[in-house]
């Protein structure tokens, strides 16, 4: 008999094999799970920057009746807030606590969140209810244009 | 007739074995002691369940998951599908009353300590399936596409978002991207009809086989009185009382969807205020009023409102794992401080729901269902001398 048989009972050549089983299953394991980990995260999708919108007039009628409004900066929410026909605000309309969006509230000059009641002065600061940040504040500039009877605000990153 | 039905089953009965089964079914029994109607509550959450899925797949012949279409399909079947504004009404009720039957019957098996062994795996699924009957609540709850449920995924989204370390992945996960948009909805969508039906026919399926092969769990305080009277044949006694129960329900949710029709409201503008009163359905409604009552603020870097959000998140856990942490219970058959902690809890969501309404109501809802319950044990209750063994 050839001493070179290898034999099946060997515990060393038993376990090699297992591990080679194991390693191979746990690959195969690995390579089902990761397309899918990655599928389900979403890609990130780049946007083009924003730095500038016009935000119409300030004779806007949505703005005189409310005192304020929602536009759009790129894909954020923006509330520009009319006090006077010379002292127009914009902050980040996006509620600093859970992402909900924040409107005007004309007869307490204040903004405020309908989620869970977050408050802010006029200045964007957070001054009651659950907030823990200050809105972001944008820039505002009144720009009178050709033609135009009134001056168009014109919103800017600050 | 009788006969052609015998030969039927023969049939089937010489393929696939059908006499153990059989056996079994005849020989169930389910015990008699004075709280046996709790057992009565998952059989009727079950109910609303089979009602969601019947009601939802015909929801599906109509709905379109697209920003531009949703909200609109919605409204053609709540106005011009012949009946399309009952099966939504009934979808959206029977969705409520599962989520109420299941809190019931969960906090009834927790006082009835009816998780000690063998039962902990019965528990788990329970458990689980009632985190993924929340899931369901808030995936379906976006589908309108109208401003409510815009702003309650916004938010609820959020929520994820602000967990330490992971959130971020969680919330591009969930919305499908940093904002909630068409993505969202399609994901949302998938995850309501497909991912969600998926994962709870398994949970469903493991905890409804336990209650079958291990029985209804007698509570330790009336093991007594249990082992004396005679159990209740579960066919035909106990099924008819639950048939009974069910056709009631069927008549309760028909009469709520047909007076009391789910609203559409307007649709989503991701560029429009939060609408005044927002809120979410009742069942999110005691953590979002402690979210409203948590100040703003950071603790080392970490703001307050992660701390409920953590919490809430500890509490599910540990209630998922109640069957080992109440070792007293197997020991003595007693365990007073899980039934106090227990009592605690209920009282804090009750007493925080009502709050969050401003509003008598969540209170006078458990008085109510206390007080039916009675009534119900009243008439189903069994004289040993009825003979029904």
């Amino acid at each position: 008999m050839s001493t070179n048989k290898p034999d099946p009972a060997d515990p060393l050549r038993r376990k090699v094999i297992n591990w080679f089983l194991g390693g191979s299953a746990l690959a195969l394991f690995a390579s089902i799970v990761y397309p899918i980990a990655r599928f389900v995260s979403p890609p990130r999708v780049p946007e083009a920057t924003t730095n500038q919108v016009d935000a119409g007039s300030v004779n806007d009628p949505a703005l005189v009746s409310n005192g304020y409004k929602i536009v759009r900066f790129g894909s954020e929410p923006v509330i520009v807030i009319k006090l006077s026909d010379t002292d127009v605000r914009a902050f980040s309309a996006t509620c600093t606590h859970l992402a909900c969006i924040v409107e005007f509230r004309k007869k307490k000059d204040d903004i405020y969140c309908n989620c869970h009641g977050g408050e802010y002065n006029l200045k964007g600061k957070n001054i009651a209810g659950p907030p823990p940040k200050p809105l972001t504040p944008f820039k505002v500039d009144l720009v009178a244009k050709s033609g135009a009877s009134a001056k168009s605000i014109i919103v800017s990153r600050a | 007739m009788r006969e052609r039905l015998r030969k039927i089953y023969r049939w089937f009965d010489e393929r696939i074995a059908l006499g153990p089964v059989r056996e079994f079914a005849m020989h169930k029994t389910v015990p008699v002691h004075r709280y046996s109607v709790f057992y009565y509550l998952g059989g009727m959450t079950l109910f609303f369940f089979v009602v969601q899925v019947c009601t939802g797949i015909l929801l599906m012949l109509y709905y379109r998951p697209s920003p531009n279409g949703a909200f609109e399909s919605v409204e053609f079947l709540m106005t011009t599908v012949p009946f399309g504004w009952l099966l939504r009404s009934i979808h959206s009720w029977s969705a409520n009353l599962m989520i109420f039957f299941a809190f019931v019957h969960m906090a009834s098996v927790f006082f009835m300590k009816g998780y000690r062994k063998p039962r902990e795996l019965t528990w788990i699924t329970g458990a689980l399936a009632l985190f993924l009957a929340f899931a369901f609540g808030f995936s379906g709850y976006l589908l309108p596409w109208n401003q409510l449920s815009f702003f309650a995924t916004r938010v609820g989204t959020d929520i994820a978002g602000v967990v330490p370390g992971v959130g971020h992945w969680v919330l591009r996960f969930l919305r499908g991207g940093d904002r909630i948009t068409g993505g969202t909805l399609s994901r949302f969508y998938g995850w309501h009809v497909a991912i969600l039906p998926a994962l709870m026919t398994f949970f469903l399926g493991a905890h409804l086989l336990l209650v079958q092969t291990l029985g209804m769990s007698v509570p330790p305080s009336v093991e007594e009185e249990a082992a004396k009277r005679r159990p209740m044949r579960f066919f035909p006694n106990f099924a008819m009382r639950d048939l009974f129960g069910w056709t009631v329900a069927l008549g309760v949710l028909a009469s709520l969807a047909a007076w009391f029709p789910w609203e559409l409201g307007v649709k989503a503008n991701q560029f429009a205020p939060a609408p005044a009163g927002i809120r979410p359905e009742w069942y999110f409604m005691f953590m979002f009023q402690t979210l409203r009552l948590v100040p703003g603020g950071e603790i080392a870097g970490v703001e307050y409102e992660v701390i409920p959000i953590l919490g809430f998140g500890l509490a599910a856990l540990l209630l998922v794992l109640v069957p080992f942490l109440d070792r007293g219970v197997v020991r003595s058959g007693r365990s007073p401080l899980f039934t106090a902690v227990g009592a605690v809890g209920v009282a804090y969501i009750v007493a925080l729901t009502a709050w969050g309404y401003h509003s008598w109501t969540p209170i006078y809802v458990v008085l109510g269902v206390a007080a039916l319950i009675v009534l119900l044990a009243w008439a189903t209750r069994r004289r040993d001398s009825g003979g029904e063994a």
